[in-house]
């Protein structure tokens, strides 16, 4: 079993690598406000906004809050990113119609459940429905599945959101964050 | 400004919001403004004359104080006014508890309650029900609320959404007739553009 437990041990150490990255490369991207629901899969993204004097950190009782927040910062010049689980997406989808027809900047992170190894029945629906509902929205989705692709493709979905005013959803795999079983 | 309205009477939806909210607002370049729907996207863009420093919804309706927020986060040197309605702000009324816990002082919710879904053929609301929206707000934790049915409250609620040193929500209750009528852009992209040249030089 120490076997086991060395391995466990490893990828969690490779999961906090990757995700400290991945704050850092958001704060890199200008970004001042993080938005989210408590979600395991977006940990230490969420403590280290909480911790981070120079953003604001915003916990929203449904993830649809974050899509209007992220307007209303665009309006006053700021970036905002919202970190939320796929379920979250079904929640969001009527106004995604105002960043869409608006042409806002948008990023989001989706950490996926549902998808890749998924053993709870309840999260396979919208799992499954994560891309072809941002595809019906006209949101522009990029996937990750290695450690190694996350900063490169949170750079590119940044990019993509603040300099092309693109709404862009950056899909944080199964394969990447594992199926967990909870 | 009143609490007087008691539990077990009805509240009083005796003002005409085409006066008590430009009564109320002043002088509306006071303020950036985010409206949601129907009634109060008509009563400020008649008030600002579908000016610059409004940003009026027709859809996405939940959004205004959520969006209001991230402008209020962005922007701590302008007061941003929220306005909405009783059904936009039940849609999403989480929200308020979302900004409590953030408490930005430059942050004014204005809603405008005729009890009533104006836009859909004023089907009652909950507020006509007995849902008190100035309670929610208290138990979301926002500490500084009134709620303003008669002429003598218009004073205090705009000295409160013009002076709060932390975020505000202010009830103003109004019969369920029209807002006034104005023909505004309903282009979102277009309206986003020029909110943004007029705080931000750029699109």
């Amino acid at each position: 079993m120490a076997g086991v437990s060395a391995t466990k041990d490893k990828a969690e150490e490779i999961e906090i690598g990757w995700q400290n990255a991945l704050y850092d490369t958001l704060k890199a991207q200008g970004v001042t406000q993080f938005s989210y629901v408590p979600d395991a899969g977006h940990r230490i993204l969420i403590d280290r906004s909480l911790a981070d004097p120079d953003v604001h950190s915003v916990a929203l009782t449904t993830e649809e809050e974050g899509v209007a927040l992220a307007a209303g910062a665009h309006l006053g010049g700021a970036r905002s990113v919202l970190l939320m689980q796929s379920s979250g997406l079904g929640n969001c989808v009527n106004f995604m119609s105002m960043i869409k027809g608006g042409n806002f900047p948008f990023l989001t992170l989706v950490s996926m459940r549902g998808d890749f190894g998924e053993g709870n029945p309840w999260q396979m629906g919208m799992g499954q429905a994560v891309r072809p509902v941002l595809d019906a929205m006209k949101f522009i989705s990029v996937e990750v599945t290695k450690p190694d692709e996350v900063v490169p493709t949170a750079i590119a979905a940044a990019t993509m959101a603040f300099k092309s005013g693109q709404p862009v959803a950056m899909l944080l795999t199964q394969k990447l964050i594992g199926a967990k079983a909870f | 400004m009143s609490k007087t309205a008691s539990k077990s009477a009805q509240p009083a939806y005796v003002l005409d919001r085409c006066e008590a909210v430009p009564a109320m607002i002043g002088d509306p370049k006071h303020f950036l403004v985010v409206t949601g729907l129907a009634g109060t996207a008509k009563d400020f863009a008649s008030l600002t004359q579908d000016g610059p420093n409004y940003f009026g919804m027709a859809g996405a309706m939940g959004a205004a104080v959520s969006m209001g927020l991230g402008l209020a986060l962005a922007r701590p040197d302008k007061r941003v006014l929220v306005a909405t309605g009783d059904g936009e702000l039940l849609m999403n009324v989480g929200a308020l508890a979302t900004v409590s816990v953030l408490n930005p002082p430059n942050l004014s919710i204005l809603c405008v309650d005729n009890g009533h879904y104006g836009e859909t053929g004023y089907q009652k609301s909950h507020t006509s029900l007995g849902v008190d929206l100035e309670q929610m707000a208290i138990g979301a934790g926002i500490k500084s609320t009134c709620t303003v049915d008669s002429q003598d409250g218009i004073a205090a609620g705009a000295r409160m959404l013009r002076e709060s040193n932390g975020t505000c929500f202010v009830v103003l209750r109004v019969k369920p007739t029209d807002p006034p009528k104005f023909k505004r852009n309903m282009d979102i992209a277009a309206s986003r553009v020029r909110f943004r040249l007029n705080l931000l030089g750029q699109a």
